[in-house]
């Protein structure tokens, strides 16, 4: 059963991936990439990662696919239906993605991967904030100054000009 | 389920279609949407090596610190594309390539 369910789960993703990347309307595309988000949500489940699974919900599906929805509205005339796109060099990407897919399959089946034997945690959250306040603790305070960052620049940057 | 490669698959193929988006698309957003799938992939890459190594929670701060990072990348890269498009009047990103007005 659970089995199933992760191919079921596997499907949903790559299958709203493909849709964000060919769907001629651009509002398509983001309601894609919100199945796409919540598939990955449920492939992080399947790891083991309860915490980080809930924080891919609250700031992607929550904040990110929010702020590419008002970025779509903000650019087009709302009054125009159909919000297309279109892509270009069609058949080059495709040969070129083709190949890296094909290059990185390979990489990936030939490698002897070691699995180690581990248990389920009880918990994930205890062991990722003992890291983040002692080892990590330089790269989050700068992940900290680096979003203070980003909110005033983005605010800068959208702003009217006096 | 319960094999490393099942995972590093599923995250070559989404990487994949990432990229087919950010080098086919000529929308502005729609490349956006293109770089958040190539980020996801690669946090489903940090959270299977974590869970195959041996359940070593390093790679789920990373998998964190890559989702902050998106979140400032997004709201900066928005901020960029509205303005873009005050200016020019589009978002198709090969008709933006003058840096003067």
């Amino acid at each position: 059963m659970a089995e199933f369910t992760f191919w079921i789960v596997v499907g949903i993703t790559l299958g709203s991936a493909f849709m964000v990347v060919m769907s001629k309307n651009l509002l398509y595309s983001a309601y894609a990439l919100l199945f796409s988000f919540i598939g990955v949500t449920g492939l992080y489940v399947f790891l083991w990662a309860d915490f980080i699974a809930v924080v891919q919900v609250v700031v992607y599906v929550g904040g990110i696919l929010i702020l590419i929805i008002f970025g779509i509205m903000l650019t087009n005339k709302i009054t125009s239906v159909n919000i297309s796109h279109t892509s270009v060099q069609k058949g080059v990407g495709t040969l070129a993605v083709l190949g890296m897919a094909t290059l990185l399959g390979f990489m990936v089946f030939n490698t002897p991967w070691i699995e180690l034997a581990n248990v389920e945690p009880a918990e994930t959250t205890a062991a990722i904030g003992r890291l983040l306040m002692m080892d990590y603790l330089l790269p989050f305070e700068v992940a900290s100054l680096l979003l203070l960052g980003a909110l005033i620049g983005a605010t800068t940057l959208s702003r009217k000009e006096d | 389920m319960d094999s490393l490669t099942n995972y590093l698959f599923v995250s070559v193929i989404l990487f994949s279609l990432g990229l087919f988006g950010v080098i086919t698309r000529r929308n502005g957003v729609a490349v956006l949407m293109g770089v958040e799938l190539i980020l996801n992939s690669a946090n489903l890459n940090f959270l299977a090596f974590a869970r195959f190594g041996g359940m070593n929670m390093a790679g789920h701060v990373f998998a964190l610190f890559v989702i902050v990072l998106a979140a400032a990348e997004a709201a900066v890269a928005l901020a960029i594309i509205i303005n873009i498009f005050n200016n020019f009047h589009t978002i198709n990103v090969d008709d933006v390539s003058e840096l003067k007005q």
